[in-house]
């Protein structure tokens, strides 16, 4: 390991820091405010949880309010689920949770026990792309990315479900996920395509 | 999230015990079951409880179709409600409110009990920046009545309270007659879902009657021949996820060219699922001819009262009833 390897979280991480020890002012009371009060608040005990995801067996020791994104993204550090909106309105966090699409920010992890959880880590095998991702790749169903591991689990439930059959359908079927770049012709193009792949595979 | 402490008990007994400790008035102790709308209004501090009670798993998620009518158990998900064959076929109103409900992935984790229980979208009620929520802050005021109030209720409403119900599944369910069963530590009863929900009045923040530590654990629909032939009708902002600007539920049982009997129930009008009674009674034995059709549904504006930006909403909810009874008798 260099002293190069070091992820963009990470970086991003260490540059905020620096940022606020610089500032020396708060520039964001309200944020502050809120954070100090709760940690004035008494924290409710941890629990002890075990999740399954992507196929692995995690012990996790977490506030009950930690919902099963933030448990992906910051005790696991998987964080190719996104957080966008945290309240169930983007999408960017969508997970499978025994094979079926949900919003992981509006489920508290401790809940998700006993689930198969299944995140855009778990989705290619090795270093085989799944259809999907290989199509978003082939038609630049993206632009700044943020969205697109949501519209990718999205999609992979779409079509699994069979609401894939025609570019209106897939829009009805995939309206749980924005895209502020405004990428939808091609987000629709990749699923038909992966649609197309899958249906062939499986034989009809 | 204000701190709560989870609790994750075996069975819906415990569950219930554990709830009932709570007093009803903005009680420290809430359920959790699908969590679609408790982790947004925990998120948002509009709900502070103490304690957390999960139902996950708990609750029955049976789907009965039979010759009496449709059996839901509270923790079916709206997306296996909306899928089922049966539900489809005899009772196609329910599948389409459904379908026509919030996004796929949220109707993969919201329960019939959660759906009936979500709380208003009201901006002023989501949004703890704003300190005037009588629902919300008993006594606080109302910011919606002489503020940005495009999105809520004309009728039910006080000079209380005019947040409007955001359930879809209710209006369909309403029109159908359908009834909830209840359980609580004291036992079970069952209530015509009509009367689950509360009107405003002076007390916003007693949204239904159900006791402390009271859970929905099945609907019921009794059988009935309009119910084949019934439609559900969602006007709103944009095609796709999103609340009910205005909702028609139409449910038509037809003999020869005239309608033998009509349900018709509204939402995104209404402060709780709005049946119209006098509509249905003027649509039993009209033809379907459009003047007909627009008489009767223009009987629904009794009593509705706008507040500036919702004054479209009486109009467009008689078109809106209109169109349904239209699709539906089509159907």
């Amino acid at each position: 390991m260099t002293s190069y390897d070091v992820t963009r979280r990470e970086l991003l991480a260490g540059t905020a820091v620096a940022g606020v020890a610089l500032a020396g002012v708060n520039l964001m009371p309200e944020f502050t405010s809120l954070a100090a009060a709760q940690d004035a608040a008494p924290a409710a005990a941890p629990l002890d949880i075990v999740l399954r995801v992507n196929g692995t067996e995690q012990r996790l020791t977490l506030d009950p309010r930690t919902t099963l994104l933030d448990a992906l993204r910051e005790h696991l550090h998987l964080t190719g689920s996104k957080k966008g909106c945290g309240l169930g309105q983007c999408g960017a966090c969508t997970v499978l949770m025994d094979g079926k699409r949900v919003k992981s920010c509006l489920s508290l992890a401790a809940l998700a026990e006993g689930r198969e959880i299944t995140t855009i880590e778990g989705l290619a095998q090795s270093e085989e792309l799944h259809p999907l991702q290989a199509a978003f790749i082939e038609r630049d169903a993206f632009q700044c990315g943020y969205c697109t591991p949501g519209q990718i689990m999205a999609g992979v439930a779409c079509i699994a479900e069979g609401h894939a059959g025609s570019p209106q359908e897939i829009r009805q079927w995939m309206s749980g996920n924005l895209c502020r770049c405004g990428a939808y012709d091609h987000i629709v193009a990749a699923i038909q395509d992966a649609a197309a792949v899958s249906s062939s595979v499986g034989g009809g | 999230m204000h701190p709560f402490i989870l609790e994750r008990p075996r069975d819906l007994e415990a569950a219930l015990a554990l709830r009932a400790q709570a007093g009803r008035n903005d009680a420290p102790v809430e359920y959790i079951a699908g969590g679609t709308d408790m982790v947004q209004l925990l998120q948002e501090y509009a709900r502070r409880p103490e304690r957390l009670v999960s139902l996950a798993g708990l609750l029955d998620n049976r789907i009965e179709v039979g010759p009496q009518g449709l059996r839901l158990g509270g923790g079916a998900t709206m997306a296996e409600v909306a899928a089922h064959p049966g539900v489809i076929e005899q009772f196609p109103v329910i599948s389409e409110a459904l379908l026509e409900s919030a996004s796929p992935q949220v109707r993969n984790q919201a329960t019939m009990g959660g759906n009936l229980l979500q709380r208003t979208r009201c901006p002023y009620f989501r949004d703890v920046g704003y300190e005037a929520c009588n629902k919300r802050a008993p006594g606080s005021g109302c910011a919606a009545i002489g503020g940005e109030n495009r999105w809520h209720a004309v009728l039910g409403t006080s000079d209380n309270c005019i947040a409007a119900h955001p359930s879809d599944l209710a209006v369909a369910l309403v029109a159908l007659d359908a009834e909830v069963e209840i359980r609580g530590v004291g036992g079970q009863r069952t209530v015509p879902l009509a009367d689950l929900h509360r009107l405003p009045g002076d007390t916003p923040h007693f949204e239904t009657i159900l006791e402390p530590g009271e859970v929905i654990t099945a609907i019921t629909v009794p059988a009935n021949p309009a119910a084949r032939r019934s439609h559900y009708l969602k006007v709103r902002d944009r095609a796709s996820f999103e609340f009910a600007v205005v909702s028609a539920a139409g449910a038509i049982e037809m003999d020869g060219s005239r309608i033998r009997q009509a349900r018709v129930a509204l939402g995104g009008v209404g402060t709780k699922p709005w049946r119209v009674p006098q509509v249905e009674a003027a649509l039993a034995g009209a033809s379907l001819d459009s003047t007909a059709l627009q008489q009767a549904a223009a009987l629904a504006a009794e009593g509705a009262q706008g507040r500036g930006h919702n004054d479209f909403k009486i109009e467009l909810m008689q078109r809106a009833i209109v169109r349904a009874v239209e699709t539906a008798a089509r159907a």
